[in-house]
Formats: structure tokens, C-alpha cells, sequence
């Protein structure tokens, strides 16, 4: 993939199929991100705003879907109140339904609000952790309620509990949440595709999808494309994996 | 209310209304939608809706599009379920062996797809599998095999697609695979050895046992996974050739958001939906008799 991607115009599609480019050409990159000169026009992809884009759409996902989910994970773990326990039953059971079912009606929805093509309802979905506020609670579990009695025999304040005592044990579980949640709405693509109209506002998948119904047959520069958009987020996975991997197994795997 | 109580209420108020705004609404709205002729015409103006019952499910069930989407769903789902879980299965086993080296590495190797997009990793694919100057071509190609023209033949596209979607959730599979390998009893595997039982019998009764929740779980996820295939083909095949990759859900995205027909949409999301939870059923209580959960 890589070394394709720095191919000249045309090489790829040699017979038998090279893997190394006979010379190194930034070219493709430099049409994908910059520009391209069509029919007289210089004509520009929008690859670099898109990756600005899915970056935004990322984090404040993430951020925002961690604000939301880790203390509604921990109350649900540690503090007592009424209907918690159908409430918990409630949230497991939704569990089975396919996002997709959603997914229709939501659109309307938010047609009739005003926030089809925009940010807002990308993000808008996502945040509805359900996955994530279970992930918490169980890893909550395992903390000690005489910690968290103790401190309340000291006088500590409820959300003075939550935020210094809690969440520094948390933060593992934190960082791996987060990892899913960045990676996840990063690659998420059917959702996207549907509330965004207006290319200005494309995430990356989106936008790469797009390049390549008009230019399947341009191997190399698709390939910069997949580089452009795997790279950064193997880049994350790599440096953290040690995360992802843990948390992937404290969520699925329960004796 | 207690200080307790308020306290939990601050904390899970926010993102329990977004799930009921986002998630629950929409799913009972969805129910609403199945039985009305939402169209474009609806999307102008309300008064052009009208109640239609079981309408959109009659209409499917006269719609060959669906039925040929449906098939090739189950197709998918066939053949990619025993070849996802296999393969990962396999290679959780080879990786477990103590004989194998740079254990970290494969595994991070294999899981690497898994992260990342799938528009991204099509249009390697896509490359690999092209007919005239594709790698896998070119390997069939050294052994013998005419170039197959994997995306453009109706009878290898789905093949194809399976080869490009095992590849790629291959990985999750088998980092949970390998966490249930290591679970398994070894002075229970040591007995076996010395009792002398093969490398198939000491798999049959004594590893698989040890897995058998795992694996009936990854199956699952595996067929509500290969249920709600879309991306894949959109950016592989566009549906095609010959409507031959069409699924469920790519059927029900085109019918929705192509042709705005929402109460059609619906009705297929909800049928989506049913079969996914009757699959799910079946196999927990098929574990529940082998006493696997």
C-alpha cells in the first residue's frame, strides 16, 4: 500500500504488479492533498479538510462521550437509588437492537430540528453510550466500597468523592474508553454518509469514499488515500494497543 | 431524596436522555414508520401520509430486490461466520503454541485491520483484487489459475467480499479467542497428554469445553456482525455486478436515503432486526443444551 501510494501515474497498473515504485514520487500526495490541475482548473479533493473534520468529529465525541458516560457508569456501580436496578435491566436489554433500526426515524428527527449536515448530528448518536456506561460500571465494581464509604464518613461531598477519588482509579479505564470512542467514530462511515450533504463538512471515510467512485482506476492515488486515512489512526492504535487490547477482553470476556 | 440520590441522578440524567432521544425514540418511531407509506411526498408535507398497515411488509415480500438482498445476507452470513471464526480460532491456537516467536508482534500484526477503516482498507483490496494487474491474480497466476475478475463476475463477488471481511475482523475474534485459550485448565491438558490423547482429541475435550462460551459468543456478535454488512460492498461493489452483493442493510439504505421511501426503510431495519434476535435465540439455547452458558 505504501510504497504504491509513491508510485508515478500509471505504474500499478503494470503486469507482472511491481512492489516497488521505479521512482519515488510524491505526486500523489501532492494531488490528493493540494490540488489537481483538470481541463485547464486547478480542483482540490478536500482530503485535508475532511481529515481536519473527522478529527474534530472525533474528538469532541470523545470528549463529550466521556463527560456523559463515566460518571453515569460509576453511579450506576456505587451509588444507591431508586429504580437503579431496572434502570441497569432497561439499558442491557437495548442492547439487542441493531443501531441501524434507529437510524431512520433519528434522521427525520433531526430534520425537524435543523441539525442534518451538521456536526451536531454526527456526533449526536454516539454519545448515547450504552456500551460504554456498562463498561464503566463493571470496571467501577471492583473498587472498594469501603474507599468510597470512608470518604464519606469524612465528610467528602458526593461529586468531591467522584472526582478525586474515583476517577484517578479510573483512569486506565478512561484512556481505553476513549481509545474506542476516538477510533470508532474516526472509522464509522454509514452515519456520516447519511447526515452529511454538503462535502465541506465530509469526514475522511466519507470523503474517500467519494474520490473513489471517480477514480477506482487511479491505484496510486487511492492508495494515498488509505495511507492518509490509516495512518493516523494505526499511529494512535500502535502507541496504546496495550489499552485497547485489555479493554477489548474486560468488555467481551466474562467467564 | 437522599444527597446520594441526587448525586446519581446528576450523573446519569444527561446520557440516560440521550440514549431515550437518540436510541429508544427512534427505535419505537421506527415501529410507527414500518406501517405507513412515508415517501418523499411525506417528507414535504405531512398530510400526504397515510396509514397502510402491513403494506410495506406485503410489498416486500413482492420485491425480488429484497428477497435476492436477503439471500445474499444469508450467504454472507453462511459462509462468513465458520470462516471468520475458524480462521481466528486457528490462529488464536498456532499462537498460543509455546513453540511460537515474537508472539506480541503477531498479534499486533493480525489485530492492525481490525482499527482501521473500512473505506480505507477496500481500496487496498480493491487493488489486490483487481483482474488484470491484482497480487491475488498474479498469485494464481504462479500456480497456474487464469486471472478471475473477483469483483466484476456476480459469481466471485461475494467470495471476494468475505475474503476482504474476514481479513479484516479477524483480529477481534482472535485476541478474544486468545484470552479464553489461556483459561484453559493446564494441568487438565497435561493429564490428557500423558494419558496419551492426540492433538484433536486433547482440542475436542478438553480446550473446546474450556472455550465453548467464547466461542458461541463470538458467533454471535459474528452473525449480528455479517447481518448488518453495508460498507463493505458499497465501497467494493456498489451492490453490483449484477446486484449480487446487495444486502440488507445496503437494500435498506437505498430504499431509504436514495429514494426516501422511510416506511419501507423501516419495515426492513425492523425485519433486520427480528432475524438478528431470532439467530441470537437459537444459539443460546443451542449452548444452553450443551451446557455452554
Amino acid at each position: 500500500m505504501v510504497t504504491v501510494s509513491f508510485m508515478p501515474r500509471g505504474e500499478s497498473s503494470h503486469f507482472p504488479p511491481p512492489f516497488w515504485p521505479s521512482r519515488w514520487s510524491w505526486e500523489n500526495y501532492y494531488e490528493l492533498l493540494v490540488r489537481r490541475y483538470i481541463d485547464g482548473a486547478w480542483f482540490d479533493y478536500r482530503v485535508l479538510p475532511a481529515l481536519w473534520n473527522s478529527l474534530f468529529v472525533a474528538a469532541a465525541s470523545t470528549l463529550l462521550g466521556l463527560l456523559l458516560t463515566v460518571p453515569a457508569g460509576y453511579a450506576f456501580a456505587k451509588l444507591e437509588f431508586r429504580g437503579r436496578a431496572a434502570l441497569l435491566r432497561a439499558l442491557i436489554g437495548s442492547l439487542v437492537i441493531p443501531g441501524q433500526v434507529a437510524m431512520l426515524p433519528l434522521f427525520l428527527m433531526l430534520k425537524q430540528v435543523g441539525l442534518v449536515n451538521s456536526y451536531a448530528g454526527v456526533i449526536l448518536p454516539s454519545l448515547a453510550g450504552i456500551f460504554a456506561v456498562l463498561f464503566v460500571r463493571q470496571a467501577t465494581l471492583a473498587i472498594p466500597d469501603e474507599m468510597v464509604d470512608a470518604a464519606r464518613l469524612d465528610g467528602a461531598s458526593e461529586i468531591r468523592i467522584f472526582v478525586s477519588i474515583i476517577l484517578p482509579l479510573l483512569a486506565p479505564v478512561t484512556a481505553t474508553l476513549s481509545l474506542f470512542m476516538f477510533l470508532g467514530s474516526w472509522n464509522d462511515f454509514l452515519w456520516p454518509l447519511i447526515v452529511l450533504a454538503d462535502q465541506h463538512r465530509f469526514t475522511l471515510p466519507v470523503a474517500i469514499a467519494g474520490i473513489g467512485r471517480e477514480h477506482a482506476a487511479d491505484g496510486e492515488l487511492m492508495m494515498a488515500a488509505a495511507v492518509v486515512t490509516t495512518l493516523p489512526v494505526l499511529t494512535v492504535f500502535l502507541a496504546l494497543q496495550r489499552y485497547y487490547i485489555t479493554g477489548l477482553l474486560g468488555g467481551s470476556v466474562k467467564g | 431524596m437522599t444527597r446520594q440520590e441526587r448525586t446519581a441522578w446528576l450523573f446519569t440524567a444527561p446520557v440516560l436522555t440521550i440514549i431515550v432521544l437518540v436510541f429508544i425514540l427512534p427505535t419505537l418511531l421506527a415501529l410507527a414508520l414500518s406501517v405507513t407509506d412515508y415517501s418523499v411526498y411525506a417528507l414535504a408535507s405531512w398530510s400526504n401520509l397515510s396509514f397502510i398497515g402491513l403494506g410495506n411488509f406485503t410489498a416486500l415480500l413482492t420485491t425480488p430486490l429484497f428477497w435476492r438482498a436477503l439471500g445474499n445476507t444469508l450467504l454472507f452470513a453462511l459462509f462468513g461466520v465458520p470462516m471468520a471464526v475458524g480462521t481466528s480460532l486457528l490462529a488464536a491456537l498456532l499462537l498460543n503454541e509455546a513453540t511460537v516467536r515474537w508472539k506480541p508482534l503477531w498479534r499486533v500484526a493480525l489485530f492492525a485491520p481490525y482499527v482501521t477503516s473500512v473505506v480505507a482498507t477496500a481500496v487496498v483490496w480493491r487493488y489486490v483484487l483487481n483482474t488484470r494487474y491484482g497480487l491475488l491474480n498474479y498469485a494464481l497466476g504462479a500456480v497456474g489459475i487464469g486471472p478471475v475478475d473477483w469483483l466484476g463476475n456476480p459469481h466471485t463477488a461475494i467470495p471476494a467480499i468475505l475474503l476482504f471481511v474476514t481479513w479484516k475482523i479477524f483480529g477481534y475474534n482472535m485476541i478474544v479467542f486468545t484470552a479464553a485459550l489461556a483459561a484453559v485448565p493446564a494441568d487438565l491438558m497435561e493429564a490428557a497428554r500423558l494419558d496419551g490423547a492426540s492433538a484433536w482429541e486433547r482440542f475436542r475435550h478438553v480446550t473446546l469445553p474450556a472455550i465453548g462460551p467464547t466461542l458461541l459468543l463470538a458467533a454471535v456478535l459474528s452473525i449480528a456482525g455479517f447481518f448488518q454488512l453495508f460498507a463493505e460492498p458499497y465501497v467494493m461493489t456498489m451492490g453490483g455486478p449484477s446486484q449480487s452483493t446487495v444486502t440488507v442493510l445496503y437494500f435498506m439504505f437505498n430504499e431509504g436515503f436514495q429514494w426516501w421511501n422511510l416506511g419501507l426503510a423501516s419495515a426492513v431495519a425492523l425485519i433486520l432486526f427480528v432475524l438478528t434476535l431470532a439467530v441470537t435465540l437459537v444459539q443460546t439455547r443451542l449452548g444452553r443444551r450443551y451446557e455452554w452458558l
